[in-house]
């Protein structure tokens, strides 16, 4: 997007600012290389390119919204490729399952950026020189400008006139110069809204900022993400998160020592609404933290209002309920205790969770698990969950025994049971009904394996842990964009010329014109009050 | 009392709907009776701009806009009524609610359409640019017919998730942006099709006639940049606004949302239809073109990407 700055040819001055010599052709059949690389530096930098990249930019970002991304919706991606390989393996070749961070996005607004920068660098210089320049010499025929206006004034001497008008000109901001054609005709030459090139030009730089601070940022923060069950507490460490994902530049020593108890979590339910029952309406996570001084507090943290910690965020995600499980051998003996998170299904809390005894028992065996908040039998017998809250809970669980797959080495998740190695002895399929537990009551293990019993059922929360150093710069350019595009869309940018020639038996002749340089709804009103304010001058 | 209050704003929904038929009515009666009129009017146009003198008293600003015909003055008024309807529907809604009445889509459409409507006297008023009178009350009933039928959910509290003050702020923005786009959208379609009569000549008759009435090309190309270029302002501050909500709410300013990926295919292209206007070979209507792209880029997020798209933004209150 370079603008002619040399001398030699007359400035396009009825084009607007960042104006752009769209594709010049080698002037010479022959170039050397490095003409050649002179031409495709001015291709790559001229407004019809950036054009291009801009629209190519939209229509590449189509895509992400089209097909689940690996950043936003892992599982979607995982289920695609699963329903459908052929297909999956094409969209993967595309990068089409990470397209923001896929090469040919990157490509595009990289490219994008460069041009961006070809075009600003030498628009900065043209400016620099514009700010410190006097306003242009007035052109001979005025009356070829788009805004043109001529009056004559009777018995007023012309340098009085001019003198009134060049005072009104720098009360309404505008830089004035004084010219006097070949002719000895006065005249003033008056250019205001410098601000809408600044604008312009701080515009583009802060969005050269904002990507900057996203791809320095990206080294140096850190999510993570933790289950915590009611009564437990959680210390910062990379080793206590469920999942972690942490920038290049981000080491052990970066996370600050905090713990998080979760005293209770506190869920609200619409009950004055008929149209609402069992929407929740409130989450609040009671928490006590341990800063990294040893400063005890007590807060809360809630959906849209996360808790500031050491320089940390930890926002509230999401909820469920983790049952107490007790497991025994036939002798009595507990072989597994623990409170075990049952991930959400729907929208009243059925949930899905998984039991995993490698040792104790006589065999492997896993459990997998339903519960029911508040239990009731459809008329097909098969239980559901009919509201959110624990009014009637029931934990179903199916029984499989077999090798559960922990012995090999490869990581499994912890709420998901791989049935391919194991024999289901207890539920669906099988001669024995699934087993039935509600708080308290404990049931006998198929083939006298041992007992289960179900304890209370706390609530756990899921608490991201985010750290993001680039938030305040972030906020900083974000804002001098918006301020900057303000000045490049909406300051007005013009050139006013106002000659005077006198005419014989007292008439001053005064010619008006103006040209504006970028939109300007106003340009005809602006020589309108020019006129007035010089005739109103003139007959008082 | 929320009951009832949600069916009165229902019903003055209804209401509204009936009277901007009326004034889609009469703007398409003024629209004829212009087509018959320019006829006539054509010679002493010419006589007149042959006359002007270049010593003449400070000309008027803007040369002054025809005279609205008896249709156009039933229209507006019409246009003004369902506007009072139309705003009392909103606010009872929001009374109804007890809370701001832009949180799920059916109320996104009923107050967005009222700022469409708002826009759209602004512009008519300082324009006279008659066209607009049928094609955007025709797209305000269009937008309140689907409300009202297929998006109509009755008053619920708000989720945790929406429970913030950039409710307020983040989606009024976008709906008043919305309606810019809007309005810019009417213009440069009316651009393109004075283009192409201009330039095929293929229309006859009586809609020759409408579009031999509308202003000159370059007219509308200057108002349409001039509203698209609020409308643009707008959105950006509708994205920075969302990425900080989606900061505090989430944990990240962005991270590619299907809502996010379309505000920002929006704003790029209509940062592409600002540079456009600096292009060459790219100004007139080529630039209206991609403003018409534009505006449904932006029905298209607010419409399927809501409905049909899963993400974090599924705030339709529809099942």
């Amino acid at each position: 997007m370079s603008v002619d700055t040399s001398s030699s040819r007359p400035v396009d001055t009825s084009r607007p600012d960042g104006h752009v010599d769209g594709g010049d052709a080698p002037q010479n059949g022959r170039l050397g290389p490095l003409g050649w690389l002179r031409w495709g530096w001015r291709q790559l930098t001229s407004m019809r390119t950036a054009l291009m990249l801009l629209l190519l930019l939209a229509l590449g970002a189509v895509p992400g919204s089209l097909f689940p991304q690996r950043s936003a919706d892992p599982n979607g991606v995982t289920q695609m490729i699963a329903r459908d390989p052929g297909a999956g393996r094409v969209l993967e070749f595309f990068q089409l399952f990470n397209v923001y961070t896929s090469p040919w996005f990157s490509a595009i607004y990289l490219l994008l950026f460069v041009s961006l920068i070809g075009c600003v660098i030498p628009r900065i210089r043209h400016h620099a020189k514009a700010l410190t320049a006097k306003p242009p010499v007035t052109p001979s025929n005025l009356a070829r400008l788009p805004a043109y206006q001529a009056r004559e004034l009777l018995g007023h001497d012309v340098q009085d006139v001019l003198g009134e008008l060049h005072r009104d000109l720098r009360r309404q901001r505008y830089r004035v110069a004084r010219y006097t054609d070949h002719q000895g005709r006065p005249s003033i030459s008056a250019e205001r809204g410098y601000l809408r090139e600044t604008g312009n030009l701080l515009f583009h730089i802060a969005l050269i900022g904002v990507l900057l601070t996203v791809a320095i940022g990206a080294g140096f923060k850190y999510t993570g993400q933790r289950v915590v069950v009611e009564g437990q507490t959680f210390v910062n460490s990379r080793l206590a998160f469920d999942s972690f994902d942490p920038g290049r530049f981000v080491t052990d020593a970066s996370l600050p020592p905090f713990s998080l108890s979760l005293q209770s979590l506190k869920v609200s339910y619409v009950q004055n609404n008929r149209n609402a029952i069992g929407m929740v309406s409130d989450y609040t996570a009671h928490v006590t933290v341990t800063n990294k001084g040893g400063g005890v507090s007590r807060s809360t943290i809630k959906v849209n209002q996360p808790l500031s910690v050491d320089g940390n965020d930890i926002y509230l995600l999401g909820n469920g309920y983790a049952p107490q499980i007790t497991v025994k051998n036939p002798a009595g003996k507990v072989v597994f205790t623990d409170t075990v998170p049952f991930l959400p299904q729907d929208a009243n809390l059925t949930s899905l969770g998984v039991i995993k005894i490698p040792d104790g028992l006589a065999k492997q065996i896993g459990l997998l698990g339903f519960l029911y908040p508040s239990e009731v039998n459809s008329t097909s017998g098969a239980s559901f969950s009919n509201y959110p809250a624990l009014i009637n809970p029931v934990v179903s669980l199916n029984v499989y025994t077999g090798d559960l797959g922990l012995n090999s080495g490869i990581p499994t998740s912890a709420y998901a049971l791989d049935t391919s190695k194991l024999t289901q002895i207890a539920g669906p399929s099988t001669p024995v009904h699934s087993l039935t537990l509600t708080p308290g009551k404990s049931v006998e293990l198929p083939n006298g394996l041992g007992s289960v019993q179900l304890g209370a059922i706390p609530r756990f929360a899921s608490f991201e842990i985010a750290h993001d150093p680039t938030q305040y710069p972030m906020f900083g350019f974000a804002g001098l964009v918006l301020a900057a595009l303000a000045a490049a869309l909406y300051v007005p940018r013009r050139r006013v010329w106002i000659r005077a020639e006198p005419k014989p038996g007292g008439v001053v002749r005064l010619e008006y014109a103006a040209l504006a340089r970028g939109d300007d709804p106003r340009l005809d009103a602006a020589l309108t009050q020019l006129s007035n304010f010089a005739h109103q001058k003139g007959t008082s | 009392m929320t009951p009832l209050l949600d069916q009165i704003s229902l019903i003055l929904a209804y209401s509204v709907i009936a009277v901007y038929v009326c004034a889609f009515i009469g703007y398409t009666l003024d629209l004829g009776a212009r087509a018959s009129a320019a006829v006539q009017a054509e010679a002493p146009a010419l006589v007149a701009a042959a006359g002007a003198t270049m010593l003449a008293p400070p000309p008027q600003l803007e040369t002054s806009p025809p005279r609205a015909g008896r249709g156009a003055r039933a229209g507006f008024a019409l246009a003004i009524l369902g506007m009072s309807l139309h705003l009392a529907a909103v606010i009872v809604r929001g009374v109804a609610a007890g809370r701001v009445p832009w949180a799920n889509m059916f109320e996104f459409s009923l107050t967005g359409s009222l700022l469409i409507m708002i826009v759209f006297v602004f512009v008519i008023r300082r324009t006279r640019l008659m066209i607009l009178g049928p094609i955007v009350t025709g797209l305000v009933v269009i937008l309140l017919g689907i409300a009202t039928v297929g998006f109509y959910v009755p008053v619920v509290p708000l989720p945790p998730a929406l429970q913030s003050a950039w409710l307020v702020i983040h989606v009024l923005v976008a709906l008043l942006a919305t309606a810019f786009f809007g309005i810019a959208f009417a213009v440069s379609g009316s651009q393109i099709l004075a283009a192409w009569q201009e330039k095929t000549h293929r229309l006859r008759g009586r809609a020759a006639r409408v579009v031999a009435a509308l202003p000159p090309v370059e007219k509308l190309d200057r108002l349409a940049y001039r509203l698209t270029i609020v409308g643009f302002t707008l959105w950006t501050f509708t994205l920075m606004a969302g990425a900080i909500w989606a900061g505090r709410a989430w944990g990240r300013y962005w991270g590619w949302d299907t809502k996010e990926v379309w505000t920002f295919i929006i704003w790029v292209v209509y940062a592409a239809y600002i540079h456009a206007k600096a292009t060459r070979g790219w100004t007139g209507n080529r630039s209206a073109w991609l403003s018409v792209i534009g505006f449904a880029a932006v029905m298209f997020n607010f419409a399927v990407v809501n409905i049909f798209f899963s993400g974090l933004h599924s705030y339709s209150g529809l099942k």
